[in-house]
């Protein structure tokens, strides 16, 4: 970083609105898009605008191979006049936001269409693993072939070994992601989990073990990006956005992962937005596996390194409790549809700044602040991408 | 400690044969320099030319100073463990049906971190203690390469030191082609090499040699001691005769896990020396359509065993000549016929290795014997030989240059093979 390098500048003015999901299923024959056109069905169907009037769009999603958002283009018979395509996993989300952001604040488009979604064949998670990357082909899978799984096994080991950390911290984060899930009717799992339930699971990596791990399943997310104005006119309800941040390889030479890239630029994070970590009502971190959760709390600076557990064990992490995270249930209770596990944070994080009916039993009292984390793209020993976004209620 | 392998009970014939399933084999043309080199048995990463750095994973460009100068550099594998896992699930077949398994996480001394497959030996990193001052020092291993079962190269993270059964390893076992407890085919018993593969094998803990001999008639030294070994069995086995091939294959070919192709036909001089074919016939004879006929009559059997228990199928071995490589024209038709039966050897290797069998190429220099006897040392002891042979099968070596001049000599050839010939051509 050099001196001469320009601060961001504010993303005053720019509003995300009409978040929409598509609902989940463990096991869909529906391609990806399939997927994407129920998304953007959704998106035209909520905001009430024309297909036409959509000219700006991302897509994120892995299944959508050999394609890529343009092929979605014309198999949705949409022009617009700027495209982008993030197929970036857990930092699609934070990564789309910021994209269109920039794109609606200089005028290159009007409403920019930010969609996630994957498909999920019996056979698709598999065959994902296995040519994820040139590196996992080359270095990872041939080890096992146990994807994320081991090396985010690996991963949180050495987390308990640094930071004394306990399975039942990360139980913590998972059973209050639960109790969220079980007001949230598209969550995948649908019963309570107890923190004993929880420790006796099957092992899967050592230390992970069953409830550490998501659910692949199908699904989409998205939301659109415009200039507050625009919302206003179309009286549409938004959130707005106070700051954003993106890092990608961020500690290459950490012999392995125990802190992320958002602490790299978090400073920049919470100065945009004016506020310190204290002011954010609710956060919605990735949660691929629970350490990584906690790596969050840390990295984005509400306790210090290495004070994750006890962090956990001091607060309560459901909806209505004094540091809610991950409201939906999270992809641990929700399910993981691919791409859209990384804009499932934002989707829940609109619903609770714009009191959509959809969280109204799940919602945040009063939540003024929200702050959304991505983390996407394990293609070796550890995941490259960080983002967080500060999202805002607007005033009425 | 790991616990020295117990002669498996004998098999239930009810019980269906366990069908081979590969590991994950797919690998960039980059990262087949690790394979390239573990190939030979030495653990390789690319060093950047310009600034030094190591790379791993294998790159088309300098992580630090983006030179595209990355060269594979033998490499000694010091490190330190950093995190272990044990995987009790996973969606590859080969592993599902191998749990559980055990992987690391290694900061090799020389810059990367690299995944493993470790060793039961290796000790678990020291657990968190809330008092620095007492915990645990650091796990210190060392990393090697090897070839697993698809034929690819991975690392492995063994103990730092030696343990008495530490190729006993469950995982270990699974990327060499060990003697012990194996039923094991030589196909030629009567010459010195063939003895003394033979011993080593019966050293080694092989449990059944079955030990081929061409000409029943023909007493000759050495092989009276080697068949009073409790562990052989004489078989007649003559690979100019399709027959007695196949009448042999018939014989033990559901049972034989390793096979040994040492049966050679070698006599001196080039084109000019000798009138007419029948020397070169009888050298490519056995040479090369001997190796073809025993790998039609016994491959089959052997691809169908290689998941069959802990002492499946798991290797073929050819000894095949330095001479392969470039023609050595003093022994020139036998240089063209061990040329031709390396070129059948690397096709025996493609079609073995979706069955997970190893298929082991020995280009021995001249060797110490009667065919040799004109020849200044340094020549290659038989025994020599045989150990090589089997180390190249515990170690899980696929291509192996035994003694000086064939170290030498693959070392001129890699450097340009051109140069080689001209300078054979001129007399060695």
């Amino acid at each position: 970083m050099t001196a001469a390098a320009r601060a961001r500048s504010s993303y005053e003015g720019v509003a995300v609105a009409c978040p929409v999901t598509v609902p989940y299923r463990r096991y869909s024959t529906h391609g990806a898009h399939w997927w994407i056109g129920r998304a953007m069905d959704l998106l035209v169907e909520r905001s009430g605008i024309a297909k036409e009037q959509i000219d700006g769009l991302t897509v994120s999603s892995f299944s959508l191979v050999p394609d890529t958002a343009v092929g979605v283009t014309q198999h949705l018979g949409l022009s617009p006049r700027w495209l982008d395509h993030i197929p970036t996993g857990g930092a699609s989300g934070v990564m789309a936001l910021r994209r269109a952001a920039r794109a609606v604040q200089a005028g290159d488009a009007d409403v920019v269409a930010c969609i996630a979604a994957d498909a999920n064949h019996v056979e698709s998670f598999r065959q994902m693993l296995g040519g994820f990357s040139h590196f996992a082909r080359d270095a990872s899978y041939p080890y096992g072939s146990g994807g994320p799984n081991s090396i985010f096994a690996f991963i949180t080991a050495a987390y308990m070994r640094t930071y004394g950390a306990e399975r039942a911290d990360f139980g913590r984060i998972c059973v209050a992601q639960r109790a969220n899930a079980l007001k949230n009717a598209n969550a995948l799992f649908k019963v309570p989990l107890s923190i004993e339930q929880y420790l006796d699971a099957r092992p899967i990596a050592d230390p992970i073990h069953l409830f550490d791990c998501v659910m692949p399943c199908a699904g989409g997310e998205a939301f659109l990006v415009m200039r507050q104005e625009r919302a206003k006119d179309l009286g549409l309800p938004h959130a707005l956005v106070r700051g954003a941040i993106e890092r990608h390889n961020a500690y290459a030479d950490d012999p392995v992962l125990l802190r992320g890239g958002w602490r790299v630029d978090r400073d920049d994070l919470y100065s945009q937005a004016g506020v310190a970590p204290d002011a954010i009502d609710f956060v919605q971190t990735y949660d691929d596996y629970p350490v990584v959760v906690m790596l969050q709390f840390e990295d984005l600076g509400f306790c210090e390194k290495g004070e994750g557990p006890a962090f956990v064990r001091a607060r309560t992490l459901t909806h209505d409790g004094d540091f809610p995270n991950n409201t939906s249930g999270g992809q641990l209770s929700a399910g993981q549809a691919g791409c859209a596990g990384g804009f499932l944070g934002l989707t829940e994080a609109i619903r609770q700044l714009t009191d959509d009916a959809d969280v109204a039993k799940r919602a945040v009292a009063d939540s003024m602040l929200g702050l959304v984390s991505g983390f996407g793209m394990v293609t070796y020993d550890r995941c490259l991408c960080t983002g967080a976004v500060i999202l805002a209620r607007a005033s009425s | 400690m790991t616990m020295p392998l117990m002669k498996p009970r004998r098999k239930n014939p009810v019980l269906r044969t366990r069908q081979m399933n590969l590991p994950p084999f797919a690998r960039g043309r980059t990262a087949l320099g690790m394979t390239a080199a573990a190939a030979e048995g030495r653990f390789a990463l690319q060093v950047c030319q310009r600034c030094k750095a190591v790379q791993y994973p294998p790159r088309d460009a300098c992580h630090v100073c983006l030179s595209p100068e990355l060269k594979w550099t033998p490499q000694q594998g010091a490190g330190e463990l950093l995190s272990e896992t044990v995987l009790h699930h996973s969606n590859d077949p080969f592993y599902r049906e191998r749990l559980p398994w055990r992987l690391g996480l290694v900061r090799l001394d020389v810059g990367p971190s690299v995944i493993v497959h470790l060793h039961g030996d290796v000790p678990s990193p020291p657990p968190f203690a809330a008092d620095q001052a007492k915990r645990r020092p650091a796990v210190r291993l060392h990393v090697g390469a090897r070839l697993d079962r698809a034929g690819a190269a991975v690392l492995i993270g063994f103990p730092e030191k030696e343990s008495e059964h530490m190729a006993d390893d469950k995982m270990l076992r699974e990327m060499t082609s060990d003697p012990k407890f194996r039923k094991i085919l030589v196909s030629d018993g009567k010459t010195e090499v063939g003895q003394a593969i033979v011993t080593a094998l019966v050293k080694a803990g092989a449990e059944i040699v079955w030990v081929g001999h061409a000409e029943p008639w023909k007493k000759l030294p050495g092989f009276d001691d080697i068949t009073k070994l409790a562990q052989v069995t004489l078989v007649p086995l003559d690979l100019t005769n399709g027959r007695s091939v196949a009448e042999l294959a018939g014989e033990i070919g559901g049972k034989v896990d390793i096979v040994i192709n040492n049966a050679e036909v070698h006599r001196a001089y080039g084109i000019a020396a000798r009138r007419g074919t029948d020397v070169a016939r009888a050298e490519m004879d056995i040479n090369y359509f001997g190796l073809l006929r025993l790998a039609q009559e016994i491959g089959p059997a052997l691809k169908a065993r290689s998941a069959d228990g802990a002492t499946h199928a798991a290797a073929w071995v050819n000894l095949l000549s330095i001479y392969a490589l470039s023609n050595y024209p003093p022994h020139g038709t036998f240089s063209a016929s061990k040329a031709a039966a390396h070129s059948l050897a690397q096709c025996l290797r493609a079609e073995m290795r979706p069955a997970g069998i190893r298929v082991i190429n020995v280009f021995p220099g001249p060797i110490d014997d009667e065919w040799n006897q004109n020849l200044p040392p340094p020549k290659v002891a038989p025994a020599a030989l045989a150990s090589a042979i089997v180390k190249a099968l515990t170690q899980g070596i696929e291509d192996v240059y035994p003694g000086d001049v064939a170290q030498e000599w693959v070392e001129r050839w890699r450097e340009n093979p051109k140069v080689l010939e001209r300078e054979l051509a001129a007399g060695g």
